[in-house]
């Protein structure tokens, strides 16, 4: 703002010149048409191997995005180009469906998710999870209550176990379980509400599966949006993900499968 | 909602307080220091403008953290970690607005030269008394809009405090992240309201910054 008027002119092209440097340099498109696959943030790990299985076995290109589901919400509703939503909850597919931005008789459950309370410390998590009783922790991390289905499910056990209201000043607040898990495994928070998927691959530190009693059942639904309804690719990925196959790779992943 | 205006107030009124006082003398350093730790210090205190907010937040939220090399100090004060707190959200505002404060004062205290800092010395002024009443007065324009500019752009923070915050009423739960949230979960007029509030706000700070900046020119021409 205070520069020398010639020292901004020089600077200014200088950077013009990078940028046509950078956009000469940048890789073409491997495929013009890839198909894009928005995957709730909890489901990063399993996606990423079952779109390499998928791959392997069709030869066809997906190209994975993460987010909070609430987030991949907005953006589909803003006409973001994805084929295929894999969502942490069931609602927001069906309110995709409901807005017309998702093919109708798409949506089915793919994986149900476990909810976990974990810390990195070893012995902090007793195998009942008094834990949470007793309160001797600072911060206990959650994923937003309000757009990440973790994040309600932590609530709802934690109201389910009576302590809600002694815990409440401790929580701190991740925009997506991921990000509840990632407070915790910095040790910024001594303990945190996180997926069970996340707690199995990373086996240190002390953990407490929630039973499923003290929430409801966290299902986790798929859909084909309408930005794939033409896109084979899509489809058959959808059709995969139903296999025997696939289901025993999510069920590796801590998850539950539907009948 | 009805928390976060004033604690976002707050946060950007003592990080730019906090600013004044390490900034004003780190441009001088800088606008009088000789030699390649000059140009050094400098980049330094501008990486912020380029790295992104998820680099400083997660820089912060490590050396902020029980396991960081801050923890032993810490925990002399009883703390666990500064992550998930005001104090912590003032470090990283610091940290992220050092640069806006920085560089227009570098460039007030380079503009006056080095020529009334030595009349001053030669008749006789304390170092003190010269930086106070010669230097600090023909700077003046520099420092204010440093010292706006900090402001504004703490006001506007969103990946430090997303990195670090953890997101709780009344303590980390700043403007930007109300406005995010509301995104998320599809609450668009409430973000819209707020979204076009710090739109108005910043374009004020702005238009305000540039009129200042003119009237110098005109004063100095």
């Amino acid at each position: 703002m205070s520069l020398p008027r010639h020292a901004t002119r020089r600077h200014l092209a200088m950077l013009a010149v990078l940028g046509i440097v950078a956009f000469g340099l940048r890789p073409a498109p491997a495929r013009a048409a890839e198909t894009s696959v928005a995957v709730a943030a909890d489901f990063t790990v399993p996606a990423k191997r079952l779109v390499a299985a998928f791959e392997q076995k069709t030869g066809d290109k997906l190209a994975l995005s993460f987010g909070a589901s609430g987030q991949i919400l907005a953006q589909i509703t803003q006409g973001a180009p994805y084929a295929v939503f894999l969502s942490a909850d069931a609602e927001r597919p069906r309110k995709l469906a409901a807005m017309g931005l998702a093919v109708p008789g798409s949506v089915f459950t793919y994986a149900v998710g476990r909810l976990a309370l974990w810390s990195a410390q070893p012995s902090l998590i007793d195998s009942q999870g008094k834990v949470l009783q007793t309160g001797r922790f600072a911060h206990l991390a959650i994923a937003n209550p309000q757009s990440a289905p973790y994040g309600a499910a932590a609530v709802q056990a934690l109201k389910a176990l009576g302590v809600y209201d002694a815990v409440a000043p401790k929580l701190v607040t991740g925009e997506n379980v991921a990000q509840a898990y990632q407070f915790t495994a910095s040790g910024n928070a001594e303990l945190g509400f996180v997926a069970l998927s996340e707690v199995l691959q990373d086996k240190s530190g002390s953990a407490w599966v929630v039973p499923q009693t003290l929430y409801q059942p966290i299902m986790q639904d798929a859909a084909l949006l309408k930005a794939g309804k033409d896109d084979p690719a899509a489809r058959a990925f959808l059709a995969y993900l139903q296999t025997p196959e696939a289901r025993a790779i999510i069920r590796g992943y801590g998850y539950g499968t539907t009948p | 909602m009805p928390a976060a205006i004033p604690l976002t107030l707050e946060l950007a009124g003592l990080s730019t307080a906090l600013l004044l006082l390490l900034g004003v003398p780190l441009a001088w350093g800088l606008a009088r220091g000789r030699g390649w730790w000059v140009e050094a210090l400098g980049a330094v205190i501008a990486l912020p403008l380029v790295l992104p907010p998820t680099v400083l937040g997660f820089y912060l939220l490590i050396l902020l953290g029980p396991h960081g090399p801050l923890a032993p100090l810490l925990a002399l004060a009883g703390l666990h970690t500064l992550a998930f707190s005001f104090a912590g959200l003032v470090i990283g505002s610091v940290v992220c607005s050092l640069p806006f404060m920085v560089q227009p004062v570098r460039s007030a205290f380079a503009a006056i030269g080095p020529a009334p800092w030595e009349a001053a010395l030669t008749l006789r002024a304390a170092p003190w008394d010269a930086f106070v009443s010669v230097i600090l007065p023909l700077a003046r324009g520099g420092i204010v809009t440093g010292a706006i500019l900090s402001f504004a752009h703490t006001l506007g923070e969103f990946g430090m405090v997303l990195m670090l915050g953890g997101d709780i009423p009344g303590k980390t739960e700043v403007l930007s992240i109300v406005i995010f949230n509301d995104v998320e979960t599809l609450r668009w007029p409430e973000a819209g309201a707020l979204a076009a509030g710090m739109a108005a706000f910043s374009f004020c700070v702005i238009l305000a910054t540039l009129r200042a900046e003119a009237r110098m020119a005109r004063l100095r021409a």
